[in-house]
């Protein structure tokens, strides 16, 4: 018995895991296969993978980075150009197709298999985060946020102009506010193609695996020597530095980890919405992540699971479809989705009076943000001449 | 001419040994301020060797280019055959060369363990992947690291119970104790320490100066040392450096230093 409480112990986060991905993948059962309340769940899924991935970046590395919508962009994109006939007239019209579905093979354009979608993603993606990440290697705190924050707005601006960008005849960066449409969807060897408009389910458990796998790549990280690296560095560069740890070389790898599951998760709801479309990649949804860890607690990975589902079922749930009668009630004519912004940010104001750590905050990032404690200010050229 | 030969060269004061480390005519300008003014220095192999100076002498200055945290104006910095002078703090550490801060500066909410496994990032080998899957091989350099993390903290002297303490929590003494300990856990072979006894008493000096000592002769490292407690420096240097507005005014054993009238001078002022 004692044995089996010193296991549960050591591994209480892998068997909470286990426990929470394991109750959750039993969920849709109990609901209709289209039901609205996995529609939820499957676009919760996909964010809690974003909010995770900025946890690496902003909650681990402490590099506040305020343009992670274009990484979610990038990811949409790839599967818009890769799994659809955006580019038509490649290959004479015939397309090009590798291990593509059955249906998906007839068509023009390029259609890769989705796995093959997810790992281009996160190599464009990875090397999107690290190319983000070189103009800040020499700033600190505010700084990193407003080139971040730019990055973000350029590639939103390219989505949103992409439709005037063209290569060659037919070819062209994207559809603009026209939607990228329809999307191939997910096939996977050895299952039968996902379908949403018949079964919305297994798109769940894909969603479920993506989420295990960002946890899995979270807490490994924490506790690693890259994970000690970068706690290092957000307290304190110079002294970091001078133990030992590349400054350049860790951050960039924060960048690019974090930066990478910002491109699955967008090339999965690229293919489960069927339509990538520029709209999708302002600003607001950056600030809308950051609000997720931000109320969880900055770099406590429990706690932007649940900041990520909170906001996320706030915005896909409660307001549309529990508080929305609530102005007409009050004799006023207005939708509250058109305010769904203004609620985030007062429930991020509310936080940060009440409970700057987040609800669940991690013990070191606690300590921080209560007592002061950590961060170094000295200015040394640490950089390579 | 080549390296080792200009490095032997620079060895003055003791013509047997080798020098580790040599600098030579280094300078650091800040603007329109010489911090650091053509100072030509060597420290032997398995020696203590020491910086003097008033305050503002740009003794931590000349720390900092040593380390990599600044890059010499003019002048070149050699440690052990290889030219550092514009290497960056994390290759430098690698290298070889590890320092305490004079304002500690441990990571402040890791554990002291934490920290000293932070010290030892440059002699280990796992990267992202090896983390996220991690193999036996990167098991095992997890557990090496953080026993010998464990290890090296015995040997500085913490008590194991504060070993899973955060840093910010330990006592100041034993704050200095851990900041010693990671810099040991990069395996150094020259170990540079910024004021290690300020704010200690003098029974605590005193166990700092053997630990000195004993650190020299059982880890085989060199010691450089920035100290303003003079008992501390003439008991343990075997060489002093004295600097004086960013110069070099006078080099030798504690004797000829105390006797020295450019030192008196530095410190108290001129005779009128």
């Amino acid at each position: 018995m004692t044995n089996v409480t010193a296991i549960l112990g050591r591994n209480k986060n892998l068997v909470l895991a286990v426990l929470c991905l394991g109750g959750a993948a039993l969920l849709p059962l109990f609901f209709d296969p289209l039901s609205n309340v996995t529609d939820n769940f499957i676009t919760a899924g996909a964010y809690v993978v974003m909010a995770l991935g900025l946890n690496i970046v902003v909650g681990f590395a402490g590099l506040l980075d305020l343009g992670y919508v274009a990484f979610y962009a990038l990811g949409a994109y790839t599967v818009g150009w890769f799994a659809s006939d955006h580019f038509s007239p490649v290959n004479g019209g015939h397309g090009i197709h590798v291990l593509a579905g059955k249906f998906a093979s007839t068509l023009p354009g390029i259609h890769l298999n989705f796995l093959l979608i997810l790992v281009v993603a996160v190599f464009i993606v990875g090397i999107a985060g690290m190319l983000i990440g070189l103009p800040t290697l020499r700033l600190r705190g505010d700084y990193i946020a407003i080139v971040t924050l730019a990055f973000g707005e350029i590639v939103y601006r390219f989505a949103v102009n992409g439709d005037e960008v063209t290569f060659a005849e037919g070819y062209k960066l994207s559809n603009g506010r026209q939607a990228i449409s329809p999307i191939d969807s997910i096939d996977l060897p050895g299952l039968p193609p996902f379908d949403s408009a018949l079964d919305l389910r297994p798109y769940f458990w894909f969603v479920l695996a993506l989420v295990a796998l960002v946890l899995l790549v979270n807490f490994r990280l924490r506790d690693s020597r890259l994970g000690r690296a970068w706690i290092a560095i957000r307290e304190d560069e110079v002294a970091a530095a001078s133990m030992g740890v590349p400054l350049v070389k860790t951050k960039l790898l924060a960048y690019a980890t974090g930066a990478a599951f910002g491109g699955m998760a967008g090339a999965f709801l690229g293919s489960y919405q069927s339509s990538v479309q520029a709209d999708q990649f302002k600003f607001g949804f950056s600030i809308f992540l950051l609000a997720m860890i931000i109320l969880g607690g900055l770099g406590s990975i429990w706690g932007v699971v649940f900041g990520a589902l909170l906001l996320s079922f706030i915005n896909t749930y409660f307001i549309p479809d529990v508080f929305n009668s609530v102005p007409r009630q009050l004799g006023l004519d207005f939708d509250l989705t058109v305010l769904n912004f203004g609620i985030f940010g007062f429930l991020i104001l509310i936080v940060m009076v009440l409970r700057p750590q987040g609800l669940f905050p991690e013990r070191r990032r606690a300590l921080e943000l209560t007592e002061g404690v950590g961060a170094g200010d000295a200015t040394f050229e640490v950089r390579a001449p | 001419m080549s390296l080792p030969a200009v490095a032997a060269r620079a060895a003055t004061g003791d013509g047997n040994r080798p020098s580790l480390l040599s600098t030579e005519q280094v300078s650091k300008t800040f603007g329109g301020l010489v911090a650091v003014n053509d100072v030509t220095f060597s420290i032997p192999q398995h020696s203590i060797v020491s910086i003097i100076g008033p305050n503002g002498a740009g003794k931590t200055t000349f720390f900092n280019m040593l380390t990599g945290l600044y890059k010499p104006s003019v002048g070149r910095i050699v440690f052990d055959g290889k030219d550092i002078s514009r290497t960056r703090p994390d290759r430098i550490t690698a290298l070889g060369i590890a320092r305490t801060f004079q304002n500690i500066r441990l990571f402040a909410t890791m554990s002291a363990v934490e920290n000293v496994m932070v010290g030892q990032h440059a002699r280990m080998r796992s990267g992202l992947i090896g983390s996220i899957l991690r193999p036996p091989r990167v098991r095992r350099e997890e557990r090496d690291v953080r026993a010998r993390a464990h290890e090296t903290l015995g040997y500085v002297g913490l008590e194991t119970r504060l070993h899973d303490e955060l840093a910010v929590n330990l006592s100041y003494g034993d704050q200095r104790r851990v900041e010693i300990a990671r810099a040991l856990a990069s395996e150094p072979r020259l170990l540079l320490l910024d004021e290690p006894t300020a704010g200690m008493n003098p029974q605590e000096s005193d166990r700092l100066t053997d630990f000195m000592r004993r650190l020299r002769d059982e880890r085989e490292l060199t010691i450089l040392l920035i100290e303003h407690d003079m008992k501390v420096v003439m008991g343990v240097s075997e060489r002093i450096t004295v600097l004086d507005h960013g110069e070099k005014i006078a080099e030798g054993d504690p004797a000829d230093v105390r006797a020295n009238p450019l030192v008196v001078e530095a410190y108290l002022g001129k005779q009128s």
